[in-house]
């Protein structure tokens, strides 16, 4: 059944699109993440416009991770106060991306930006993942406990100014680092169509000693806000989201996740974020040799305006 | 005696040659609406030939081109170029108010019906067609196998939007023709003007035009309108949309 998508002008299949809804769905309930760095590039295979896609995923994630927020919050696995703490700056990280986004898209540098981020970004996330989970999963061979949070050792990070205390998370660190974090995942949010959740999750881990109790919770309340914002910041500014789009992107996405999140509480920590870090891994790769192999097209078109 | 010579001219004028052609065409639809099922369109050109006055002969064989012109709009053709091992936009040509849609539907190759002189002067086939280009300060078309141009066209064409068809108009009579013209789904909303020209003998006989206009209706113009105009508000209701859907999804999947 095709239908005719209003914004990004041309017609889909309606069971395709709610297909990549419902497997990136899944993926994200199963790793907690927002899964737009899957999404966007799906998208952009279909024949949607690279800048369409970034804005329009960015409410298909709001709407997952809200999901998700509200079966953590009945757990009480969540953060609340971390979370507005990263908010407030992810705010201005956001804002400061769309502005980026809006410029970069007229220079013309904005698909080359999309790539590179994504290269950079996931390759070397991806790979630190991977390292890091299968050392713990050699640990555990071992014998040993695979902990990742060693109460007691700071790093010069606990030794900055403005410390704050969280009590749900049971840190103390500085509002610092707390800002920066929330910033760049606003930011890097913005420009590349991606929650960031896969991003953040690690950061607050290893940069703030968060809890894995309460991480991947406060995680998505902050790729919902951001998200949120960053979808109405691209309707207002660039007039790109596509509300039938986001829809049939959505209703997939959030029963998708619904099952995921069951199969990744079966799964066990480590293997989890192996799995996460080889998918990660995986997709980087794909964007650094979209950029490194001849083009079977050199050529490409860009509208500029009507009239 | 002068005025008596003005009249006499304008006389020889009217009478004009002994015998000419006039065309006659009807188009199926004048409105094609784009809605949420539009997979594309195929509209028929019908149209005869007739002798004008009505007692003068007419001079088959003759050959026939309908051009469709979509909405003008400017696009930048840009070129990838290998930087520091990457694959970069480097280069861009801006064409300036290019037709979004281009159809030269014909029923024998172009080329073959009148001389290149002639299809330059009047802009028929895409390899003649005016396609502006901004060089620095300056607008203007360059020869037709600059490689933006060809790239330009080539991605057009790719994409269902330009088109150059030698069957598209078929003859039923001598007199008596018909044009299929595809509207592909991707097209573009907006008028579209069609000019149809006669030719025999190489020579441009006869020319008349017609109209149509593709138009989003009911939800998808709606949708379109709001997220032009009203970017904030219809970026809030998308965010309340995905917030509810969310909230939904947790009600309904909560229960077990």
């Amino acid at each position: 059944m095709q239908i005719y998508l209003p914004i990004a002008d041309l017609p889909v299949n309606v069971f395709l699109v709610l297909g990549m809804g419902l497997a990136v769905g899944y993926i994200s309930g199963m790793f907690g993440i927002g899964g737009g760095f899957l999404m966007t590039p799906l998208l952009i295979f279909i024949g949607i416009s690279p800048a369409v896609a970034v804005a329009t995923v960015s409410s298909h994630i709001a709407a997952s991770s809200f999901t998700g927020a509200i079966s953590y919050w009945r757990r009480r696995a969540l953060d609340i106060a971390l979370a507005m703490m990263l908010l407030s700056a992810g705010i201005v990280g956001t804002a400061t991306g769309v502005w980026l986004f809006t410029e970069l898209r007229a220079l013309d540098q904005l698909d080359l930006m999309i790539g590179l981020s994504y290269v950079t970004l996931l390759t070397v996330v991806g790979g630190m993942m991977i390292y890091e989970s299968l050392q713990a999963v050699l640990r555990t061979r071992r014998g040993m406990p695979a902990t990742l949070r060693r109460p007691g050792s700071h790093t010069w990070l606990h030794g900055l100014p403005f410390k704050l205390r969280f009590k749900r998370s049971k840190i103390y660190v500085s509002a610092i680092p707390v800002w920066a974090i929330g910033f760049v995942i606003g930011f890097v949010g913005a420009i590349m169509g991606i929650g960031g959740g896969f991003l953040l999750v690690p950061m607050l881990i290893y940069f703030l000693r968060v809890p894995t109790a309460t991480v991947i919770g406060t995680s998505m309340v902050l790729t919902l806000v951001t998200m949120a914002s960053a979808t109405v910041m691209h309707a207002a500014t660039n007039h790109l989201v596509d509300a039938v789009l986001a829809l049939i992107l959505m209703v997939g996405g959030v029963i998708g996740a619904q099952f995921g999140a069951r199969m990744g509480q079966k799964m066990r920590g480590e293997r989890l974020r192996l799995l996460l870090g080889l998918l990660v891994f995986a997709v980087g790769c794909r964007f650094a040799f979209e950029l490194v192999v001849q083009p079977d097209d050199l050529y490409s078109l860009r509208y500029v305006m009507g009239g | 005696m002068r005025r008596f010579l003005i009249s006499l001219i304008i006389l020889a004028c009217s009478v004009g040659p002994a015998a000419a052609e006039r065309l006659v065409v009807s188009l199926s639809n004048h409105r094609v609406a784009v809605t949420s099922n539009f997979v594309g369109e195929e509209l028929v050109l019908f149209g005869t030939i007739e002798p004008e006055p009505p007692t003068s002969a007419l001079r088959p064989p003759y050959d026939l081109v309908v051009t469709v012109t979509g909405p003008r709009q400017t696009l930048r053709t840009r070129r990838k170029q290998r930087m520091l091992g990457i694959w970069v936009n480097a280069d861009s040509r801006e064409f300036v108010r290019a037709p979004s849609y281009l159809a030269v539907l014909s029923n024998r190759p172009v080329n073959t019906i009148a001389g290149p002189d002639t299809l330059r002067r009047l802009q028929i086939g895409l390899d003649n067609f005016l396609l502006p280009q901004r060089i620095g300060a300056d607008v203007a078309d360059t020869v037709r196998d600059d490689p933006f141009r060809a790239a330009f066209v080539r991605l057009q064409t790719q994409q269902g939007l330009y088109r150059e068809s030698g069957t598209a108009v078929t003859f039923l009579t001598p007199t008596v023709f018909r044009a299929a013209i595809p509207m592909p789904a991707a097209v573009p909303t907006g008028s579209y003007a069609i000019d149809v020209e006669l030719f025999a003998g190489g020579l441009l006989i006869a020319r008349t035009n017609s109209a149509l206009e593709v138009i989003k209706t009911g939800f998808e113009q709606y949708v379109a309108d709001a997220a032009r105009d009203y970017g904030l508000v219809y970026g809030m209701a998308t965010t309340l949309m995905a917030l509810i859907i969310g909230w939904f999804a947790s009600v309904v999947f909560a229960r077990d």
